[in-house]
């Protein structure tokens, strides 16, 4: 097992099986209660060059949580960046105030070169429409929680797949885990070519689908349900009518069988009828929840403060 | 009167043989040749190997680096390189597609921190066969395209 401490969290890309099961299994152990003072005496940046909810609320959460201090900016106009200084020089300065830092930005590779110029462990918390890891992180957490294994699941993973940076790195994620796959999307939404080349160099299996429904014989353990946004179509009427026929509901889930478990990144505009919240099946709001211990552990890992 | 030599032969320095037409001068642009020495250049000879013609680049005294030699690979992986010494070849090279490119090729993505943050513009081999890169920023994947190589910076 590769030591977490010191180290950079920019891309699944960088990331072994090894790294995903120890971010789980240290999660679990902070959401049992340990490691509550992982980073006690640490300062942590949050740097968030674009406007966040989720991410930045349940990082800050996680800091405190665990006994840490946290400064930054939750908007890129408070930033010297408005004043002209390049990123890089913000990176260079922050890094001498904090012992790790977080950041959004909305340029794809931005954490990339923040890690850098940093010298502390840099987070990247979503950079344009390439990488989201703490996302993923805290989707295989819950997905572990809840079926007690990440090994051979069946996995339906649905919406705007084409652009989604979410659904492309739990992809990358569970075809380490080699899951069974159905990508559900319209089809001018499909998951890039590139990826199923390497899902078929893996030799996973998945299969392509218009629909939930088409899916209904496959047993799926999980749909993971993802917004199509409205911006993708030229024509909103097209869009409408793309958009009602990914709308989960409880016949969805009948047809998909008890067993399935519906997770959503969120925020969800429409694409899950709220009858559906109370059900058994519906773990998205945990999912979101659980954002919390997955990046506890993660902070405390790179900082040191979990072994 | 015909010519005996449309390009001069050389005594040192490296020549580079069956660039597709018309890229020489790419080639020229990509290893950054354009303020030094003396280079001569022979567009549009017709070719056995290269049906569409093929162009010439002779660089005087100066032997090219492997890895200058490995960016030419990114255009034109059909070129032979032949260093020269004294009048005679010392050394056939062969040409490989390079492992990883550090600025010589723009990333496509207008999204990428190379184009908006100044990161300096860095690709790893993604796949041989389809000569395909990936940006270590942005992370996408690439085709070679000559109008995105540049001179080194």
């Amino acid at each position: 097992m590769s030591s977490f401490k010191g180290r950079d969290i920019i891309s699944l890309r960088d990331m072994t099986i090894d790294d995903l099961w120890t971010i789980v299994m240290r999660a679990q152990e902070v959401k049992e209660g340990k490691h509550g003072d992982c980073l006690k005496g640490k300062t942590i940046a949050s740097l968030f060059f674009e406007p966040s909810t989720r991410t930045r609320l349940s990082f800050e959460s996680a800091i405190v949580k665990c006994g840490g201090n946290v400064f930054g900016f939750a908007d890129p106009g408070a930033s010297s960046q408005k004043k002209g200084e390049s990123f890089s020089d913000s990176i260079r300065t922050v890094t001498g105030y904090c012992d790790a830092m977080v950041i959004r930005h909305p340029v794809e590779g931005a954490g990339r070169l923040a890690s850098e110029v940093a010298t502390v462990p840099v987070i990247n918390a979503g950079d344009g429409a390439n990488q989201h890891p703490t996302q993923t992180f805290l989707d295989l957490f819950t997905i572990h929680e809840e079926f007690g294994r990440l090994k051979n699941l069946k996995i339906g993973i649905m919406g705007d797949l084409k652009y989604g940076r979410t659904v492309h790195s739990l992809t990358h994620a569970m075809a380490m885990f080699d899951a069974e796959m159905v990508f559900i999307s319209p089809p001018s939404l499909r998951m890039p070519s590139a990826i199923l080349s390497d899902l078929t160099e893996q030799g996973i299996s998945y299969r392509t689908a218009d629909t939930p429904e088409d899916a209904a014989d496959m047993g799926l353990d999980v749909l993971y349900v993802t917004r199509i946004q409205k911006e993708r179509f030229g024509d909103p009427l097209e869009y409408k009518n793309v958009a009602h026929g990914y709308r989960i509901n409880c016949n969805t889930i009948s047809a998909l069988g008890d067993q399935v478990r519906i997770m959503h990144p969120l925020p969800r505009v429409d694409e899950i009828a709220e009858e559906v919240d109370a059900t058994p099946n519906a773990i998205y709001f945990t999912q979101a929840h659980n954002g919390v211990p997955a990046r506890q552990a993660l902070l405390g890992l790179v900082t040191g403060g979990i072994s | 009167m015909e010519r005996v030599y449309k390009v001069y032969a050389i005594n040192n320095g490296t020549v580079i043989d069956h660039i597709p037409t018309p890229l020489a001068l790419k080639v020229v642009e990509i290893l950054g040749l354009g303020n030094e020495g003396v280079f001569t250049i022979g567009v549009g000879f017709q070719s056995k190997r290269l049906p569409k013609g093929k162009d010439i680049l002779k660089i005087e005294n100066r032997v090219l680096l492997e890895s200058e030699t490995d960016k030419i690979a990114l255009i034109a992986p059909e070129a032979t390189i032949n260093i020269i010494s004294n009048g005679k070849v010392s050394e056939k090279r062969i040409i490989s597609v390079p492992e990883r490119i550090f600025g010589v090729m723009h990333c496509p993505n207008p999204n990428c921190a190379t184009n908006k943050l100044g990161a300096h513009s860095n690709f790893a081999l993604e796949d041989k066969e389809t000569m395909t890169y990936r940006c270590e920023y942005c992370e996408r994947v690439t085709g070679i395209v000559p109008e995105n190589l540049t001179a080194p910076e």
